[in-house]
């Protein structure tokens, strides 16, 4: 028996999600369409004035994202836990991190990235400028991660709960609120004729602490959850 | 003479040793609390600027500072639990949960009473209410996680988990909501820097020792009844004499 290397067990967990994911396509369209929903809600709600979208368009859209990625949390690990799969894994003679890892990478491909693709879609309906819409994707494409690898956690440690999808948002929100600040802090700084690359750096370090660290504590909510 | 400190870790002694501690904290935070209301409302002089309103801070400011202090203690209860697999580490933090989100509540909103006259609105977006704001949610959080996990095992260490990681978010989130706050509009109001008058700072003293008391009362009340709850099939609460009558 040859032991997989770490790099291919991280490639094999994300083929082996996304190749899931692929054969049910509708829970991945249903996170897009749910964000593209939010966030078309607002104008409706506050009134087309191009002004005030403009000046709402970068919180909206962090917003809208942060729901999202709560909605498909649920996902990142109970159709394994409901058919036994994750027993298996956390059984694995392999590093459990790098496993979940793998998952929060599949999962943020299938959630996170989506909506950075369609981001700027929604934000010309806001009437964001081309230079505001560049730091939009940039922020958004650091930041939605971090939201993918904080939710792993919430997700673990609320695996098999009644009213899971509640609790895990109660538990996760909180501590994504830096993540929401500096994302739409980036945009907003455009806008205000500064440099965006403060917020952008923060960003980039946030994502680099919880890529240390998020999917370790994952792992050991997992084996927490499951014992 | 050596204690022997692990003796007290074993739920079955520390119940009755809390038993008999409750009273010694108890008691002096009652009669603390009335010190320290009096001095506040009778002894310390009016503030020139504030006039009466600012004797709020004498509630909201021990209440502010326990909130904050209480999550951080209650992180390392849960640490305790998590790491040497001891019990009673995770039932104070259990118990330790609600009276931090009372505090934090408690200085929400007297800061809102207080924010009204002086600052003319209940909320303003600073950042520290929003921080503490924030700390509340954690505490709920942490508090509706254990609440929904049957298992108490796998409660304790997944809220000691949760405490965990919200304790290393605490010092982030303070700095990126006042970054935040920053970048978006100075703060137009600040404290005056005025140095504090003598009765003042007895009142505020006396206060935040009362209170601190309080949180030991009341968490030692809290987990004997953890205790009792957990323990109930065991020979010894069976043997109690609370429990015979």
């Amino acid at each position: 028996m040859n032991r997989l290397s770490l790099t291919s067990l991280l490639l094999l967990v994300i083929r082996r999600d996304l190749l899931l994911a692929m054969r049910r396509r509708a829970d991945v369209l249903t996170t897009l369409v749910f964000f593209v929903m939010v966030v078309s809600l607002f104008p409706l709600g506050i009134g087309p004035e191009a002004d005030t979208l403009r000046k709402i368009a970068p919180g909206v859209v962090w917003v809208a994202a942060l729901l999202a990625s709560m909605l498909s949390l649920g996902r990142m690990f109970s159709a394994d836990y409901l058919d036994g799969t994750l027993e298996q894994m956390l059984l694995v003679p392999q590093s459990l991190s790098m496993l979940v890892l793998g998952k929060i990478v599949a999962h943020w491909m299938l959630s996170g990235l989506p909506l950075v693709l369609i981001a700027p879609v929604l934000g010309l309906q806001f009437d964001m400028s081309a230079q505001a819409l560049w730091v939009l994707i940039a922020a958004l494409l650091l930041g939605t991660p971090v939201l993918s690898m904080i939710g792993a956690i919430g997700a673990a440690l609320t695996l098999g709960l009644r009213g899971g999808g509640v609790l895990v948002s109660l538990l996760v929100l909180p501590l994504c609120i830096p993540v929401l600040i500096f994302g739409a802090g980036a945009v907003e700084s455009v806008t205000t004729g500064m440099s965006a690359v403060s917020h952008l750096s923060l960003l980039g370090a946030m994502l680099m602490f919880s890529l240390v660290f998020t999917p370790w504590v994952s792992a050991q909510a997992l084996r927490i959850s499951m014992e | 003479m050596a204690i022997n400190w692990f003796k007290y870790s074993a739920p079955s002694t520390f119940y009755g040793l809390a038993g008999k501690l409750v009273p010694w904290f108890a008691w002096p935070a009652a009669l603390l609390f009335c010190v320290g209301l009096y001095i506040g409302f009778f002894v310390a002089p009016t503030d020139v600027v504030q006039g009466e309103a600012y004797r709020i801070i004498f509630i909201h400011v021990p209440a502010s500072i326990l909130s904050m202090f209480i999550y951080l203690i209650m992180a390392a209860y849960a640490a305790l639990g998590l790491i040497f697999n001891t019990r009673l580490s995770a039932m104070m933090a259990t118990a330790l949960a609600p009276t931090g989100a009372l505090f934090a509540f408690i200085s929400l909103w007297t800061g809102a009473l207080w924010g009204k006259p002086m600052w003319g609105a209940w909320w303003v977006w600073d950042a520290r209410l929003t921080s503490e704001l924030i700390l509340l949610f954690l505490y709920l959080g942490f508090i509706a996680l254990q609440a929904s996990i049957e298992d108490t095992r796998r409660a304790d260490r997944a809220g000691a988990l949760l405490a965990i990681v919200g304790s290393v978010n605490v010092p982030i989130i303070y700095f990126s909501v006042k970054w935040w706050n920053t970048l978006h509009q100075g703060s137009t109001i600040k404290f005056t820097g005025t140095s504090m008058h003598i009765a003042m700072q007895q009142a505020m003293f006396t206060m935040l020792v009362a209170c601190w008391l309080y949180v030991i009362a009341i968490s030692l009340v809290r987990v004997r009844s953890i205790i009792l709850e957990r323990e109930r099939n065991t020979q010894w609460v069976k043997e109690l004499a609370e429990i015979k009558q």
